[in-house]
C-alpha cells in the first residue's frame, strides 16, 4: 500500500477507500478533515496566545501575571471564556440585529481564512493557491468590513465614530503593507505561499530586503491594531471604540479574534521574510518544519507584545502623517530600486544555477548587491526623516521668535510737549 | 440538464448570491442593508470567477470592490443621511424602467444568448480547452509593448485624476 | 463544466437588475449601488467569455481589470460629487435637485 506523507487526502482516502467506502466520498471527507484541522488550530492556539500575553506585559510591568488558576496560570483563559459564556446575551435597543451578531463572525473568519494558505511543512499547505499573497491581503480587507458593521449596528455615536477611524487606519496602512509585499513576490518571481518558501532555500528574505520586512512589520502592527497603533481599542479614550456595546462572547470573540490576527500577521512575516518551515532537516522531517515555523513566528510575536507593554499610543493624525509622508513614500521608493537592483543582477548574471538554488554561498553574491540597493532606500528613509525634522525645527523656531518680541513702543503722547 | 458535481454546486450558490443580492440592493429600503445585499453579490460575483479559473481577478474583485468601493459606498450611505426615511424608494415612472429592463432581459436571452450559445444554437458545441493562459502571461500582456502597456498606463492616469478630483470636489471649503 | 449560457443568463439578470435600479430608485446612492452591479455584470461576462472561447489570449483578463480600474475611478468621483450635492442641498434625492430647471 503506497502511503505516503504528503498530504492528509493521500493519506487518509486510499485507506477509506479499502474499507470499501465510495472514493468521492473518501476524498470529500479527508478534505473536510483537513479543513477542519487548519481551521481549529488557531481557535485553540489563541487560548494559549492570552496567556503568553499577558505573562509578558505582567513581566515588564514587573509583577507575576496570573498564576493561580492551573499550573502557572495557564488555565485562566479557560475561566475567562467561561465566565464569558455565562453572561448573558444582551443586544442593544434599535441595533440591528442580524448585522451586529454577524460582525463578530465575520472578523473572526477573516482571520482564520488566512490560515488556509500557510505552508505548515514543505508538502503540507492548506491550499497552494497561485495568488496567495494577494488572497492574503484581500482577507484583510474583509476584516475592515466586519469592524464598520460593528461599528455602525451598535446605533452608538462612539462606536460609530470608533468604527470611521478605525477604517481609515486600517485601508491607509494597507498602501505600504502592499507595496512591502511586491518585493518578496519580484524575489520569488510568483504570488504562491510554498514557491516563497523554496525560493527562501538558499537565503532568507529578511537579510535580502531588510527594508521591505521593516515596512511590513510596521504595516502589520498597525493593520492589527497593536501597539504603538492601538486606537482601535484605546482603552483610555473613546470608550474602548467599535465594541462598546459589545458584552459577553461576542466582545470575547472580538478580543480573541485580536490575538488571533496579531498572531497570524506575525506568522506571514515569518512565511514571507524569515523562510517559513526552512531548517536544519525540515525536508526530510516535516513535523520538524512546522516546529521551525512556530519557532520563528514566537520570535517576532515576543517583540510585538513587549512594544505593546512598553510604547505610548500615537495619535490619529500622527499616525496618518507617518503614513503618507513616511512609510507609503519609502515603500515605492523601495520597489523602484529592488526593481533595478533584480534587473541589475539578472544582468550580471550573479544569479546562481538553479541545481545550487538552495546553496547558501551560493547566493553570496547576489545578496550583496540586494543589500546594497537596501541601504540605498535607507540613505533615501535617513533623508526624508533628515528634511522632515528640520522643517519641524524651523517651524517651532519662527513659532517661539513671535511670542518673544516686545510690542511695538506706543507713541509719546504729542499733548506733553505743548 | 446539468450534472451534479461540485463545480455546479458552486455554480448554483455563487449565482444565488449574484442574483439575490443585486435583487437586495435595488429592492431594499435600508441603504446600509442594501450595502450589504451589494457585497453579497460581488462576493458571487467573485466566486463566478474562481469557477472560470481566474483566481486573480477573484482575489483582485474581492479587494478592490468589498474591500475599498463598498466601504467607500457605506461611507457615503451614512454622512448622508436624511432625516425622514419614510419616503417612496422608487420614482413615479418605475413602471416604465420595469418594462424596459424585462424588455432587454428577455432580448438579451432569447434573443442573443439562447440561440447562439444556448442547447440547441449555432455555437453550442464550444469544447473547453483545459489549459488556459497563467498569471504571468497576464503580467507580461500588462506591460508588454505591443500588447496593453498604453490602457495600462492610461489607466493610472484615470485613477490619479480620479484621486485629485475626489478630493478636491468633497473638501469641505469653509474651513479654509 | 457549466456550459457558457448558464454564465450569460446569470450576467444578463443581474445587468438587467441594475438597470431596473439606475432607472426607478430615487437615492443617489442607490443609483451608484446598482451602476456598480452593472460593472459587476459586464466583468462576469468578459471572464465567460474568455474562459470558453480564448482562454490563451490575456486580452480578457486585461480588459477586466481595467474595468475594475474605471469602475473604482467612478465610484470615487461619484461619491464625492453627491457628499458635495448634499453639503449644499441637504438631500441625496435625484428629484430634489432640480436648481437648474427653467
Amino acid at each position: 500500500m503506497e502511503n505516503t506523507c504528503d498530504n492528509i487526502i493521500s493519506t487518509l482516502a486510499p485507506c477509506l477507500t479499502q474499507l470499501g467506502w465510495n472514493q468521492g466520498l473518501a476524498e470529500f471527507i479527508s478534505t473536510l478533515l483537513g479543513v477542519l484541522l487548519v481551521a481549529i488550530f488557531p481557535l485553540v492556539l489563541v487560548i494559549l496566545l492570552i496567556w503568553v500575553e499577558r505573562k509578558v506585559a505582567a513581566r515588564v510591568q514587573d509583577r507575576i501575571g496570573p498564576n493561580r488558576v492551573g499550573p502557572f496560570g495557564l488555565l485562566q483563559n479557560v475561566a475567562d471564556a467561561v465566565k464569558l459564556i455565562i453572561k448573558e446575551d444582551i443586544t442593544p435597543a434599535g441595533a440591528d440585529r442580524l448585522i451586529y451578531n454577524l460582525a463578530p463572525i465575520i472578523a473572526m473568519l477573516s482571520v482564520v481564512l488566512i490560515w488556509a494558505v500557510v505552508p505548515f511543512t514543505p508538502y503540507n499547505i492548506g491550499a497552494d493557491l497561485d495568488i496567495g499573497v494577494l488572497y492574503f491581503v484581500g482577507i484583510s480587507s474583509i476584516g475592515t468590513l466586519a469592524i464598520m458593521m460593528a461599528g455602525w449596528s451598535s446605533n452608538n455615536k462612539y462606536a460609530l465614530l470608533g468604527a470611521f477611524r478605525v477604517v481609515a487606519q486600517l485601508v491607509s496602512y494597507e498602501v505600504p503593507m502592499v507595496l512591502s509585499l511586491l518585493v518578496p513576490v519580484m524575489l520569488a518571481g510568483t504570488m504562491s505561499m510554498q514557491e516563497l518558501s523554496f525560493a527562501q532555500l538558499g537565503m532568507w528574505f529578511i537579510v535580502v530586503t531588510p527594508v521591505s520586512a521593516f515596512i511590513f512589520y510596521v504595516s502589520n502592527l498597525a493593520e492589527t491594531g497593536r501597539a504603538p497603533f492601538d486606537l482601535i481599542e484605546a482603552e483610555s479614550e473613546l470608550v474602548a471604540g467599535y465594541n462598546i456595546e459589545y458584552s459577553g462572547m461576542k466582545f470575547g470573540l472580538f478580543m480573541a479574534n485580536e490575538f488571533m490576527h496579531a498572531f497570524t500577521a506575525n506568522l506571514l512575516f515569518a512565511v514571507l521574510f524569515l523562510g517559513a518551515w526552512a531548517g536544519p532537516g525540515a525536508t526530510a522531517i516535516p513535523f520538524l518544519g512546522f516546529v521551525y515555523l512556530m519557532i520563528k513566528t514566537s520570535i517576532v510575536y515576543v517583540p510585538s507584545l513587549i512594544l505593546r507593554a512598553t510604547v505610548p499610543r500615537v495619535r490619529i493624525d500622527q499616525m496618518m502623517a507617518f503614513n503618507w509622508k513616511f512609510l507609503v513614500p519609502l515603500a515605492i521608493i523601495n520597489v523602484i530600486v529592488m526593481a533595478f537592483a533584480i534587473m541589475l543582477v539578472k544582468t550580471l548574471g550573479l544569479a546562481p544555477a538553479p541545481e545550487l538554488a538552495s546553496d547558501f554561498l551560493a547566493n553570496l553574491p547576489q545578496t550583496a548587491v540586494y543589500i546594497l540597493a537596501n541601504l540605498i532606500v535607507v540613505a533615501a528613509a535617513g533623508a526624508m526623516i533628515r528634511g522632515s525634522v528640520r522643517r519641524d525645527r524651523l517651524a517651532l523656531a519662527a513659532a517661539r521668535t513671535q511670542p518673544d518680541s516686545e510690542p511695538e513702543a506706543l507713541p509719546a503722547p504729542v499733548a506733553q510737549h505743548s | 440538464m446539468l450534472e451534479l458535481n461540485p463545480t455546479s454546486i458552486a455554480f448554483f450558490i455563487f449565482s444565488v448570491l449574484s442574483i439575490g443580492g443585486a435583487l437586495g440592493v435595488v429592492f431594499s429600503r435600508n441603504l446600509i442593508h442594501g450595502a450589504l445585499f451589494l457585497i453579497v453579490s460581488l462576493f458571487g460575483g467573485a466566486g463566478l470567477f474562481v469557477i472560470l479559473a481566474a483566481p486573480f481577478l477573484a482575489a483582485v474583485q474581492v479587494l478592490v470592490y468589498i474591500g475599498a468601493i463598498a466601504i467607500l459606498v457605506i461611507f457615503a450611505v451614512m454622512l448622508t443621511r436624511s432625516m425622514t426615511n419614510i419616503r417612496e424608494i422608487f420614482n413615479r415612472q418605475w413602471w416604465i424602467g420595469a418594462i424596459a429592463s424585462v424588455a432587454l432581459l428577455v432580448v438579451l436571452v432569447v434573443g442573443v444568448i439562447l440561440p447562439t450559445w444556448g442547447p440547441g444554437g449555432t455555437n453550442s458545441d464550444i469544447v473547453l480547452s483545459e489549459t488556459t493562459a497563467s498569471l504571468q502571461d497576464l503580467g507580461v500582456a500588462l506591460v508588454s509593448g505591443n500588447q496593453f502597456v498604453l490602457p495600462f498606463e492610461v489607466a493610472s492616469l484615470l485613477l490619479t485624476a480620479a484621486m485629485v478630483g475626489a478630493i478636491v470636489i468633497a473638501r469641505d471649503n469653509e474651513s479654509y | 463544466m457549466v456550459p457558457l449560457w448558464m454564465f450569460l443568463v446569470v450576467s444578463a439578470v443581474v445587468f438587467c437588475i441594475g438597470a431596473y435600479g439606475v432607472l426607478s430608485r430615487r437615492n443617489a446612492v442607490a443609483i451608484l449601488m446598482s451602476v456598480e452591479l452593472m460593472l459587476n455584470a459586464v466583468n462576469i461576462n468578459l471572464v465567460a467569455f474568455w474562459r470558453f472561447l480564448a482562454p490563451q489570449n490575456m486580452a480578457g483578463q486585461a480588459f477586466v481589470a481595467f474595468v475594475f480600474v474605471v469602475a473604482a475611478a467612478e465610484a470615487a468621483v461619484g461619491l464625492a460629487i453627491i457628499i458635495a450635492v448634499y453639503r449644499n442641498h441637504r438631500s441625496v434625492i435625484v428629484d430634489d435637485v432640480n436648481v437648474l430647471r427653467g
